[in-house]
C-alpha cells in the first residue's frame, strides 16, 4: 500500500509475517512505531480524547481509530508536517502557540494543533464558538484551553488582514455559553497590581 | 518592579516551546532503548482474593514471550507506608491488582500472553467504603493493620508528624461561641487526576545490582530516593526524567510499576517498558483520597472561629504511599485558612478494596477543606456572616503561628493576603452577587444562579531540600544542573530565567541538563508550589556563586578588585567604565569551567494563598449545574512568567480540581469493587465547548523569599474551588449539601426534599445541624 505522509510517499507491505503493516495496525501505530513519527501522541487509544488527531486528506481524523489499511493512497499530515519543509519556518498556528504559551505539559498539543489546522483549512474565519466546537474533542487536563483560544484567534485575525479586530472579533457565545475572556482577564490582572 | 528586570516578570518563550509544537518533545512513549521488551500486567477481576495457583505454562510458550512472573518469582522489594506494596503479592486487594507480569517482543504479544495465564483464586470478603471498613467484623486487608486502620504519621516528616490537631480547650471554645453547628460532609467521589500521558517506565537492570530508569516524572531525584528504600537499599538507582505528559503529583505513585519493570528487566537481562493503558490508568492507578469530616464547630457573631472538634476520615484504598503525609499537610493547611485557638480534630486513615489514593495537587488540604468549609457555612448562615468576610478575617496574618506537618510551630512572616482577596472580590463582583446565605443571586424560571468562595494556602512552598549547580563555560554559556523535568508548569524555563537574570546572559545561552541523577545533585522537584522559592533559591545561589568565581578570576586578569566588576552578555566589565571589558573566556582561560553550587533548606515560615470565587447556574428542573464564572485571586510576590502563571491558575478546573465538585468522579460499584467508568467517554472531563469565564487577579507584593521576592502558587490552584462550588450550588438551591459531586440526582433530591422556605435542617443525607443555646 501507499501512504503519503507529510508530502513523502511510503510504500508499505501489508499482511504476512514480515510485513511493515499488519491489517490490525492503527494509523497511529504505523505513524509512531513503523515510520518513527512520534509527534503524534496516543493517550486513550479509543477515540475519546483527540490526542492522536492527524489530517487525512485535509480533514481531522483520530489516528487511533483508523486502520492503516484504510489509508491506502491517502494523504496524511502530522504535527511534524506543519512547518515549512524547506525553510523550517513554523506554521502560523505553531508560531502562535509558541507566542501565547498555548501548552503546559504539551502532550495534547499536537492533537490540538491538528484539530485547529483542520478547522482553519475548511473555515478560515471561524467564530469563537466554532473554534470551541472544533476543539471540543481534544482533552487537555492542564487547562490550557484559554491560551489555545487566544493563539488560534490571533491566527484568525492575522489571516483576516492585520488585526482589524472589529471585523474579525469572535462572536460571543449564546447567553447560556459564557465565553472565555482573554483580553479582559489580562487587563484585570494588570490593573490589580500595585503601581509602586 | 518587573520593569527593572530583563526577564523576570516578562513573557518569554518557554525553552521547550518549539519542541512541543513540532512534535519533537520526547515523552516516555517516544523513547526506544535498544533491545527493549514490552510488558503488561494481568489484573485481578476480584476485589479481594488469595491467589492459590497460577499456571504460566501456556503464556511462557507463546512465541515472543521472554518472561512471565508471578508473586513466587519476584524479589521482595516493598514500598508504601507501611511497606505493604510489593512487586506482586499473593493476595489481590482490588479489582485491577496485578497478578502476573509478562515481558515480550511487543505490547500486543504481551497482551495476548495475559489471556494464557490460568489463575485460581480463593475469594475473600471485601470492603468498599469507610463505614464498611471500620465496622466490627469487617474483612481485613492487612494482618498488621487491625480494623483496616493504617499507622498514623510518616517518618518522612519526623517523629512529631502531625496526625491531627489538638490544641486549646474546645469545650471552652464552644461555650464562648454564639452558635455551635454539627454535621458531616463527604468528598468521596475519588476523582482521577488523569494526566493525558498514562503512567509508565523503562527499566534497564545491570548486574549485579544497579538499574537505570527512564521515568515520566517531575522529580527524578525524589523518585531515586523513594526507590532506594523500596529496593531495600541494595540497588544502585539512576533515574532519568524527560518531558512529562502531565502528573499533577500522581506520577510519583508509579513506584509499583517501576518495581515491576525492574523485576522483569532483571529476569530477562533486557530493558523493559511497562506502560498503563488508559483503562488501567483509570481503574488501577492513583485517585484522590476519599475524605469525610464529622465535626462540630463553634463561631461568634464577629466571625471568630472558637472551636473545631471532630474526626477526619480518610479512605486511601488498598495502600498508602503518602496518605498520612497528606493528612499532616491538610491539618497544617487548615490552620492557615482558619485561625482558631481550640482544635480537636482526630484523623483515621482507612484501607479499602479499591485502587489506591495518593498524591494529587491539593495534597490533603483540598480534601479536608472541601468538607470543613460546608460545615462552617452552616454556622455562618446562622449568624448571617458573609463568607468572604469570614475567610478574609481568618486567613493567616503576619505574626500568626501554626503547627506545620512536622508537628513544630512556626510563625508566619509572609504577606497579608487581604488586598488580594479584596481585589478578587472586586473583579468577581462579590458584593453585587452575594445575596445572603441560601439565597440565589438570580432566578429565572427554573434557573437559579448562586455564588461561592473558597480559600487555600500552603507552606510547602518552602518544603524539603533543593540543590542546583550552575556551570559557566568560557564561550559565555550557563548550564543548570537539576533533576527537575518539565511537566507543564514551565519551572525549568523559569529557573533558566532566574539564572539568566543573575548572570545577565541572553536567555538562549542558559540551559538545563537532562534530568539525570547520574549527573545532577538532589532536588525534590517541582511539587507543592515549591519550584519558585525552593528550587529558585538553589539555582539563584548557584548562579551567584558561579558569578563570584568568575569575577574573582577576572579580577586577577584585570588587576582590579572583584567588587568593581560586573558581567553582562558573556563579558566582564569595570562598573565605573564599562568599555573596559573582557570576555568570559579571557577571564576564565581556555581550559576551565566554573561550577557554582546552591542549596535551599526547608523553611516553613511563608505560605501562599489562593482565593477562588465561582458563580454557578442550577436548573432546578433537570438538576444540571453549569459553572459560569471563576475568579482566582492571589499574590505571587513577583510574577516570574506571566503566561505560565496564568496557565497554572486556569488549571484550577482540571486535574481533579474544581470539576470534582461538579461532575468528576470514579464510579465504583460498591458491591463488586468494579470501576464502572474506566474510559474517557464515561469518565467526564471539561471540553473547549464548556469553558466558564475565567479571570486571574495576581498582586505582586514583594515577599522575603529570594532576590526576586517571589513565591509559587501553581499547585494550590485546584484546592479552593470545590468548596466554593459547593457553596454556590447550596446558595442557588437554598439547601446545604453534604455530598460531592453535585450530580443532577443529588440536586433534584435536595430540591425535592427541601422547599425554598425550609431551613438547613432538612439538608438531605446530613445530620441536622444543631444549635447550642450557649
Amino acid at each position: 500500500m501507499r501512504l503519503f505522509v507529510n508530502g513523502q510517499a511510503h510504500v508499505l507491505t501489508v499482511g504476512g509475517p514480515r510485513a511493515e503493516v499488519d491489517v490490525t495496525d492503527t494509523l497511529a501505530h504505523t505513524l509512531r512505531e513503523t515510520l518513527g513519527l512520534t509527534g503524534t501522541k496516543v493517550s486513550c487509544d479509543h477515540g475519546a480524547c483527540g490526542c492522536c488527531t492527524v489530517l487525512v486528506d485535509g480533514e481531522a481524523m483520530l489516528s487511533c481509530m483508523m486502520l492503516t489499511v484504510e489509508c491506502d493512497g491517502r494523504s496524511i499530515v502530522t504535527v511534524e508536517g506543519l512547518a515549512d519543509p524547506e525553510t523550517g519556518a513554523l506554521d502560523p498556528l505553531q508560531q502562535s502557540f509558541v507566542d501565547h504559551t498555548a501548552f503546559q505539559c504539551g502532550y495534547c498539543t499536537p492533537g490540538i494543533l491538528m484539530s485547529a489546522k483542520a478547522l482553519l483549512i475548511s473555515n478560515p474565519q471561524p467564530s469563537l464558538d466554532e473554534v470551541c466546537e472544533a476543539l471540543s474533542g481534544n482533552f487537555c487536563r492542564c487547562i490550557t484551553h484559554y491560551h489555545v483560544l487566544e493563539a488560534v484567534n490571533a491566527v484568525i485575525e492575522d489571516a483576516a488582514g492585520g488585526g482589524d479586530a472589529g471585523a474579525t472579533q469572535p462572536t460571543a457565545g449564546a447567553p447560556t455559553q459564557p465565553v472565555p475572556d482573554g483580553a479582559t482577564r489580562s487587563a484585570a490582572a494588570q490593573e490589580s497590581r500595585p503601581s509602586s | 518592579m518587573s520593569q527593572e528586570y530583563r526577564y523576570i516578570g516578562k513573557p518569554t518563550e518557554r525553552k521547550d516551546a518549539r519542541d512541543i509544537v513540532t512534535g519533537r518533545s520526547a515523552y516516555l512513549g517516544d523513547l526506544a532503548v535498544p533491545n527493549m521488551l514490552h510488558a503488561r500486567a494481568l489484573r485481578s477481576p476480584h476485589p479481594h482474593a488469595l491467589i492459590t495457583a497460577v499456571d504460566t505454562t501456556r503464556a511462557a510458550a507463546l512465541p515472543g514471550v521472554k518472561a512471565v512472573m508471578t508473586h513466587a518469582d519476584v524479589p521482595d522489594w516493598r514500598a508504601g507506608n507501611p511497606r505493604y506494596l510489593r512487586v506482586l503479592d499473593p493476595t489481590v486487594r482490588y479489582v485491577g491488582d496485578a497478578v502476573a507480569l509478562v515481558a515480550a517482543m511487543s505490547e500486543a504479544v504481551a497482551a495476548e500472553a495475559l489471556d494464557l495465564i490460568d489463575v485460581t483464586y480463593e475469594l475473600l470478603p471485601a470492603v468498599f467504603g469507610i463505614d464498611e471498613a471500620l465496622a466490627p467484623g469487617a474483612a481485613q486487608l492487612y494482618a498488621d493493620s487491625p480494623g483496616n486502620i493504617l499507622r498514623p504519621g510518616t517518618r518522612w516528616f519526623g517523629p512529631d508528624c502531625l496526625t491531627g490537631l489538638a490544641m486549646g480547650d474546645v469545650e471552652a471554645g464552644f461555650a464562648e461561641a454564639d452558635v455551635v453547628v454539627e454535621g458531616e460532609v463527604s468528598y468521596e467521589g475519588l476523582p482521577n487526576p488523569l494526566p493525558p500521558e498514562s503512567p509508565g517506565v523503562i527499566a534497564h537492570w545491570q548486574e549485579p545490582s544497579s538499574v537505570t530508569l527512564w521515568l515520566s516524572t517531575q522529580g527524578a531525584a525524589q523518585e531515586k530516593m523513594i526507590l532506594h528504600h523500596a529496593f531495600g537499599r541494595t540497588v544502585e538507582v539512576r533515574t532519568i526524567g524527560g518531558a512529562c505528559g502531565g502528573s499533577y503529583g500522581s506520577k510519583f505513585m508509579s513506584v509499583q510499576l517501576i518495581l515491576q519493570a525492574t523485576a522483569l528487566s532483571r529476569a530477562t537481562g533486557r530493558p523493559v517498558r511497562l506502560r498503563l493503558t488508559k483503562e488501567e490508568h483509570l481503574a488501577a492507578f492513583a485517585l484522590r483520597i476519599g475524605s469525610r469530616v464529622r465535626a462540630k464547630v463553634g463561631m461568634c457573631r464577629d466571625g471568630r472561629l472558637t472551636a473545631v472538634s471532630g474526626e477526619w476520615l480518610v479512605d486511601t484504598g488498598h495502600y498508602s504511599l503518602t496518605t498520612q503525609a497528606q493528612v499532616a499537610v491538610g491539618c497544617g493547611e487548615a490552620q492557615l485558612a482558619l485561625r482558631c485557638s481550640n482544635w480537636d480534630l482526630r484523623t483515621t486513615v482507612v484501607c479499602t478494596n479499591r485502587a489506591a489514593s495518593g498524591i494529587v495537587r491539593g495534597f490533603g488540604g483540598q480534601e479536608l477543606k472541601a468538607c470543613l468549609l460546608p460545615l462552617l457555612s452552616r454556622a455562618m448562615e446562622r449568624l448571617d456572616i458573609d463568607p468572604l468576610d469570614f475567610l478574609m478575617r481568618n486567613y493567616v496574618k503576619p505574626g500568626d503561628g501554626y503547627f506545620w506537618r512536622d508537628g513544630h510551630r512556626y510563625v508566619y512572616r509572609g504577606s497579608d493576603y487581604t488586598p488580594a482577596m479584596e481585589a478578587g472580590a472586586q473583579a468577581f463582583g462579590w458584593s453585587e452577587k452575594w445575596k445572603g446565605w441560601l439565597k440565589p443571586t438570580s432566578t429565572t424560571g427554573s434557573l437559579r444562579t448562586g455564588v461561592g468562595v473558597g480559600v487555600h494556602g500552603n507552606v510547602d512552598i518552602g518544603e524539603s531540600n533543593s540543590e542546583a549547580w550552575v556551570r559557566l563555560d568560557g564561550e559565555g554559556r550557563a548550564t543548570i544542573y537539576s533533576p527537575a523535568s518539565e511537566h507543564g508548569t514551565g519551572q525549568p524555563s523559569n529557573l533558566c530565567k532566574m539564572v539568566a537574570e543573575v548572570l545577565q546572559l541572553p536567555l538562549d545561552r542558559v540551559s538545563m541538563t537532562p534530568a539525570d541523577t547520574a549527573v545532577t545533585p538532589f532536588d525534590m522537584g517541582p511539587v507543592g508550589s515549591r519550584g519558585t522559592w525552593a528550587m529558585g533559591s538553589a539555582s539563584i545561589l548557584a548562579a551567584e556563586d558561579a558569578r563570584r568565581q568568575l569575577l574573582d578570576l577576572a579580577s586577577a586578569s584585570l588587576g582590579v578588585p572583584a567588587d568593581e566588576l560586573d558581567t553582562r552578555d558573556g563579558r566582564v566589565f569595570l562598573k565605573r567604565d564599562p568599555d573596559v571589558a573582557i570576555s568570559w573566556v579571557a577571564a576564565m582561560g581556555l581550559e576551565r569551567t566554573i561550577m557554582g553550587t546552591g542549596r535551599f533548606e526547608p523553611d516553613f515560615t511563608l505560605a501562599n494563598c489562593m482565593m477562588t470565587f465561582v458563580e454557578v447556574r442550577v436548573d432546578t428542573e433537570t438538576g444540571r449545574v453549569e459553572l459560569l464564572k471563576v475568579v482566582n485571586a492571589t499574590d505571587a510576590g513577583q510574577i516570574i512568567d506571566p503566561p505560565g502563571l496564568e496557565n497554572q491558575l486556569n488549571g484550577c478546573l482540571g486535574s481533579a480540581g474544581i470539576d470534582t465538585a461538579l461532575f468528576e468522579e470514579t464510579v465504583l460499584d460498591r458491591s463488586t469493587g468494579q470501576v464502572l467508568n474506566a474510559n474517557m467517554v464515561d469518565y467526564k472531563w471539561r471540553t473547549f465547548a464548556e469553558l466558564p469565564d475565567m479571570r486571574n487577579v495576581v498582586l505582586e507584593t514583594p515577599v522575603r523569599s529570594h532576590r526576586f521576592q517571589a513565591i509559587g502558587v501553581g499547585e494550590v490552584a485546584t484546592a479552593p474551588g470545590p468548596a466554593a462550588v459547593f457553596m454556590a450550588v447550596s446558595n442557588a438551591i437554598g439547601v446545604h449539601l453534604s455530598e460531592y459531586p453535585v450530580t443532577p440526582a443529588r440536586i433534584l433530591a435536595a430540591v425535592a426534599m427541601s422547599p425554598r422556605s425550609a431551613s438547613a435542617d432538612s439538608a438531605p443525607s446530613a445530620p441536622a445541624p444543631t444549635e447550642d443555646p450557649a
